[in-house]
């Protein structure tokens, strides 16, 4: 799939964004007043930024408030509802503290869990996808909210959850990897079955329909940089893992801990753009190649 | 709504002969040519005339060699389209209702002015029937014609898709896929119509009449045998008497090794 930078940026930065206000919801930290303003703003910062960023994926952003109509079956709609309803919430539990030195624990436990079934229905959008077999599986959803608790934990300094959780991220990470790269081999789809001309012997590509790429092979049959995904998958797992973790073992100042956001940060964008370069879908197939 | 309809009156939809296939691609431009100019926003194109020509398209013929266990390899064309298919994944995801299954027909469609371009019907579809068109960004798919087959202002025989209108082969076939007794439906159940990818669970109803079984050489001969053996043992009239004068000069005749 090809990997869109505004998708990524989105995901990436929704997820973290929204993994540090499920933790300021419950209450980690219990900060009031300036200090909390500061934990929100950046909460919110990474969460409506990334879906700023995820507009510019339409191709009528103009339209997009239409985007709340079809909740009832669509995954996308009803994200934009679980952020939409995540950030309202939240922004009432941000007042209390920010303002009023209140811990509206009841308000925060439920934008707390509106977040992270905002991070869940971002994931569903790509797990319910059987045309991209390395998506399709119950960890895809496992894989975005590990790395929203993870990425939320190491935002709001709660250092013996991040420890935990980034080794948990790193580990569901791991599992993903290792399960999607069989993933279209397992799921029986082949030229064989796209064409229905398995009956007859071994089909093979032999002539594209039109001798230049089209908007399938541009958006969905994304080759450049695959050759290089096991040397990116290092830098993402010691970027977003390993340097954090490092780090937080060290005597605690802002400046490391600012460096191990980043450094996670910029793990988190390179697994990401894993996530879309890697993933092959189906109608790949037809055209001779995965 | 983007909810897909319990089921359908009707289940319109193509019946493509493997068998019959030129590989002409008159029906590819046959349909850009009917919907850039009619149904909805226009099959545009990048750079055309240029080094690096792209563009829409509604129906692609691909082509494919396939290799029998034993035989000759054969080469089958493949149009390639929406297949409308009754539990269409494309239709569910759609945020916006954009993209929907008519319950009077089956014909699943994209209502253009609620498309957001998001593109996530194209993932979701595992046939790359629809393309986002890079000048209207919004998602483009087949309308089975929606605007002919139903139009009164043709006359009664181009009130099918253009691409069946057009095929010189008669390689495609339009028709009600959920009624038994129409053409369409007589003709998958004589030739054993398949679904493409059944086991993504979409349940196309447009069906393809895989290729027959091809004559084969049933001896052991000489592909070359025909040209080397004589033509006329005993050559007569005229080319006999050219045999007997050209055989005074080189002292052979027909029939000779």
């Amino acid at each position: 799939m090809h990997p869109a930078a505004s998708v990524i940026l989105f995901s990436t930065l929704s997820g973290l964004g929204f993994g540090l206000l499920a933790f300021l919801g419950l209450g980690h930290p219990a900060s009031t007043g300036w200090v909390a303003f500061v934990f929100f703003a950046i909460a919110y910062a990474l969460a409506v930024g990334g879906l700023m960023a995820s507009t510019f994926h339409l191709g009528h952003p103009e339209r997009a408030l239409k985007a709340f109509s079809q909740w009832r079956s669509s995954w996308l709609s009803r994200e934009a509802w679980a952020a939409v309803a995540a950030l309202v919430v939240m922004g009432f539990y941000a007042i209390g503290r920010v303002f009023l030195g209140a811990d509206w624990a009841i308000l925060g436990w439920l934008g707390a869990t509106l977040s992270l079934v905002t991070v869940l229905t971002t994931s569903m959008i790509y797990t319910q996808l059987k045309t991209v077999p390395r998506w399709n599986s119950p960890l895809t959803p496992g894989l975005y909210l590990s790395y929203a608790l993870a990425g939320g934990a190491l935002l709001a300094g709660q250092v013996d959850w991040a420890r935990i959780l980034l080794c948990v991220a790193a580990a569901v990470q791991l599992i993903w990897w290792r399960r999607g790269d069989d993933a279209l081999e397992r799921s029986g789809t082949t030229l064989a079955t796209a064409t229905g001309l398995g009956s007859i012997g071994t089909p093979r590509a032999f002539e594209p329909p039109h001798t230049g790429p089209n908007y399938l092979t541009r958006e969905m049959v994304f080759v450049v940089g695959r050759a290089h995904a096991r040397l990116l998958r290092l830098i993402a797992v010691l970027l977003a893992f390993g340097a954090p973790l490092i780090l937080l073992t060290l005597p605690f100042s802002h400046v490391l801990a600012a460096l191990a956001v980043l450094s996670h940060l910029a793990g988190v964008l390179v697994s990401r753009w894993l996530f879309f370069a890697e993933a092959e879908h189906v109608v790949g197939l037809y055209y001779g190649r995965r | 709504m983007t909810s897909l309809p319990e089921r359908t009156q009707k289940k319109l939809g193509l019946v493509i002969d493997l068998d019959t296939c030129v590989g002409c691609h008159a029906c590819v431009v046959s349909c850009k040519g009917w919907n850039t100019e009619n149904y909805g926003a226009p099959l545009s194109d990048q750079d055309p005339y240029g080094a690096d020509p792209t563009g829409t398209f509604l129906n692609r013929v691909h082509s494919y060699e396939v290799l029998p266990k034993q035989g000759p390899a054969q080469l089958i064309h493949f149009p390639k389209s929406c297949l409308h298919c009754e539990d269409a994944p494309c239709v569910t995801v759609c945020p916006t209702g954009a993209s929907y299954k008519r319950v009077e027909d089956g014909i699943v469609l994209v209502n253009e002015t609620d498309c957001i371009g998001c593109g996530l019907c194209a993932w979701a579809c595992p046939y790359g029937a629809r393309e986002m068109d890079a000048a209207e960004k919004v998602m483009k798919k087949c309308t089975l014609c929606v605007d002919r087959i139903y139009n009164e202002n043709l006359p009664q025989e181009d009130r099918v898709p253009a691409c069946v209108r057009t095929c010189p082969a008669g390689a495609r076939h339009f028709g009600d896929l959920g009624d038994a007794e129409s053409d369409v439906s007589r003709l998958v159940a004589a030739r054993g119509g398949m679904d493409l990818m059944p086991e993504q669970g979409t349940k196309p109803v447009n069906k393809y009449l895989p290729p027959r079984p091809k004559d084969g050489l049933d001896r052991d001969i000489d592909v070359l045998a025909p040209f080397l053996a004589p033509v006329a043992e005993d050559p007569k009239g005229f080319l006999g008497w050219l045999d007997r004068a050209l055989g005074r000069i080189d002292g052979k005749r027909t029939g000779d090794a």
